[in-house]
């Protein structure tokens, strides 16, 4: 498969203490995930970022940007391939950004007011979900860790917090730099709007303030105002454009995904992740079947999916015709299943069709997999138990408004005690990974690209270690030059590293 | 937009009958589900209003 990355940004609070600052909090935070990763940790390496570059060819002019966007530092160099030197500054970690390079070759750091986990590069859906809930753990273990040094903290997997403000769960797709943009966009568009159906985590609540009582299958729908953009914390489009590969940018794209919801169960992080990449394979391949899906209003379809719990809602695509959201994800499984290439390709199939056919025959059957519905069921037993004899003598279930019901959607998504991780406890869910594949992760880097160099450089090799990024290890050790040595590694793909393998050979075996 | 809020059914009204009786584990799930509803009854009922109000974020990207 391709390679994939997603990145989680986390509520956070204190639950003693509403005030609390969340930079503060998030920042305690990775402290604590340093402390619990003891010494198979490392800095960010700053050098090699160009968040300005758009994937529409053109470069925003810094002057221009918003503070937010500026995710680099000001000393921005070109990557070269191979090993290059650099001046030895003195450190220019701000303490505001706190960052950790995990073992696992992930990055755990303080984005805007949030902790956020981005995981290691994967190359298939099932190591998406593997590397992804590790890093629901280790934020989990991070939290436990500040918590025993006496300062509260609860940690929340969802995207909303009913009072205006979204935080994003991205995903990044490495797609080649061959298809045009446009086309890229235009063919993934229906598929970023109907596959809400599969893996949306429900939210309570309608509009980007919830000011209308409700449920609706997406958390993030209410925030998505256009088709295309480069912005990420306003006017937030369904495809992002920012053209940042951490790759050689001759050859691949970095999509950048942003209209997804933060998954608490792992059927939908799976599909989110598998079917997107086989929709991206038949985009590459210039396949013009996904041209017949073409929205008519992308922006406005996406909450008008969102709030159709019945599944009827007909979408008005681009040639006047009009299909609902499940005939729309019927059809890209027809599309998506002549780009399978390998055994996992075709579990992808199976599970997307055994999530579409119950959807289709009664949503309610879909409950073990879809996390929409499993939430949106336990919150109707809920409002089953909470009825109340009304003036007529019906009975009268809550209203969605009710802070029950509001307190039990945001508890969903709590690491570790939420009601999404009891359910999967009780064995009311579907698992995609296993506990032992799970724990291996949360220290150990995937196998199949770059982050099996980077993991275990950080794990092994932290005496030299000064700094990583995606594309990039920095060494600091004694040389004659007397200079950091940079390897940048362009290649996603590549596990195999002349200079990285001695340094790892050279490592001696821990004592028994 | 029509929503939820008369039937006892968390889903529409005149949303569809099933065709086939609900699939065994949906009956498995829902006797798990009764004893993590007996677990929130115990904890929300008394701090819902305030949690819900507490619960203020930043934004993000």
């Amino acid at each position: 498969m391709r390679v994939v990355g997603i990145e989680t940004e986390y509520g956070v609070t204190d639950p003693g203490n509403p005030g609390a600052n969340p930079i503060l909090l998030s920042s305690q935070l990775v402290a604590a995930c340093r402390v619990w990763s003891g010494n198979s940790q490392t800095r960010w390496d700053y050098g090699g970022e160009d968040p300005l570059m758009d994937l529409r060819g053109m470069r925003r002019e810094r002057r221009y940007a918003t503070a937010d966007l500026l995710t680099d530092s000001p000393e921005y160099s070109d990557a070269n391939r191979g090993v290059t030197l650099r001046r030895r500054r003195g450190s220019w970690e701000d303490p505001a950004h706190l960052n950790a390079v995990l073992a696992n070759g992930a990055r755990f750091y303080v984005d805007h007011a949030h902790p956020e986990y981005s995981g290691p590069e994967v190359t298939s859906a099932h190591d998406a979900v593997v590397w992804d809930v590790a890093g629901d753990r280790i934020a989990a273990a991070a939290a436990a860790h500040m918590r025993a040094e006496g300062d509260d903290v609860a940690l929340y997997k969802n995207n909303v917090d009913g009072k205006g403000a979204s935080y994003g769960t991205h995903e990044n797709y490495l797609v080649s730099r061959e298809v045009d943009f446009d086309d890229l966009a235009r063919r993934l568009m229906p598929h970023l709007v109907s596959r809400q159906i599969v893996v949306g985590a429900g939210r309570v609540g309608l509009g980007a303030y919830g000011e209308t009582p409700g449920f609706q299958m997406s958390q993030r729908a209410d925030y998505i105002e256009a088709e295309v953009g480069l912005e990420t914390t306003l006017r937030r489009p369904i495809v992002n454009t920012r053209d940042e590969p951490h790759a050689d940018r001759r050859k691949w794209r970095r999509l950048h995904i942003i209209i997804g919801d933060a998954n608490s169960m792992e059927v939908p992080t799976y599909l989110k992740v598998g079917a997107t990449s086989l929709i991206l394979a038949a985009v590459e391949a210039g396949d013009a079947r996904l041209d017949v899906l073409a929205l008519a209003d992308p922006v406005a379809e996406v909450s008008a999916v969102s709030r159709d719990l019945a599944l009827r809602h007909r979408l008005r695509l681009a040639s006047g015709e009009e299909a609902t959201a499940l005939e729309i994800q019927r059809a890209l499984i027809t599309i998506a299943r002549d780009y399978t290439v390998d055994v996992e390709d075709n579990r992808v199939i199976e599970r997307w069709e055994n999530v579409i056919d119950p959807l289709g025959r009664d949503p309610l059957t879909a409950q073990r997999e879809v996390e929409w519905v499993a939430k949106l069921h336990l919150l109707g037993r809920m409002r089953e138990r909470y009825a109340t004899a009304g003036a007529d003598g019906q009975r009268q279930l809550p209203p969605w408004d009710d802070d029950r019901l509001r307190a039990a959607d945001l508890q969903w998504s709590e690491l570790g005690t939420g009601l999404a991780a009891r359910m999967s406890a009780a064995g009311a869910v579907e698992r995609v990974a296993t506990d032992a594949e799970i724990e291996h992760a949360m220290t150990a880097p995937p196998s199949t690209t770059r982050a099996w160099l980077r993991g275990r450089m950080v794990s092994e090799r932290s005496d030299i270690v000064d700094a990583a990024s995606w594309s990039t290890i920095v060494l600091d050790r004694d040389t004659e030059h007397g200079h950091l040595e940079v390897l940048t590694l362009p290649d996603p793909f590549v596990t195999s590293h002349e200079l990285v393998d001695s340094l790892l050979g050279e490592v001696t075996p821990p004592l028994p | 937009m029509p929503q939820t809020t008369s039937s006892s059914s968390p889903f529409e009204d005149d949303a569809p009958e099933p065709d086939a009786p609900a699939a065994p584990t949906a009956q498995a799930s829902t006797d798990a589900l009764d004893s993590l509803l007996d677990e929130i009854d115990d904890t929300i009922q008394t701090n819902a209003s305030q949690f819900v109000r507490s619960f203020v974020q930043k934004g993000g990207q």
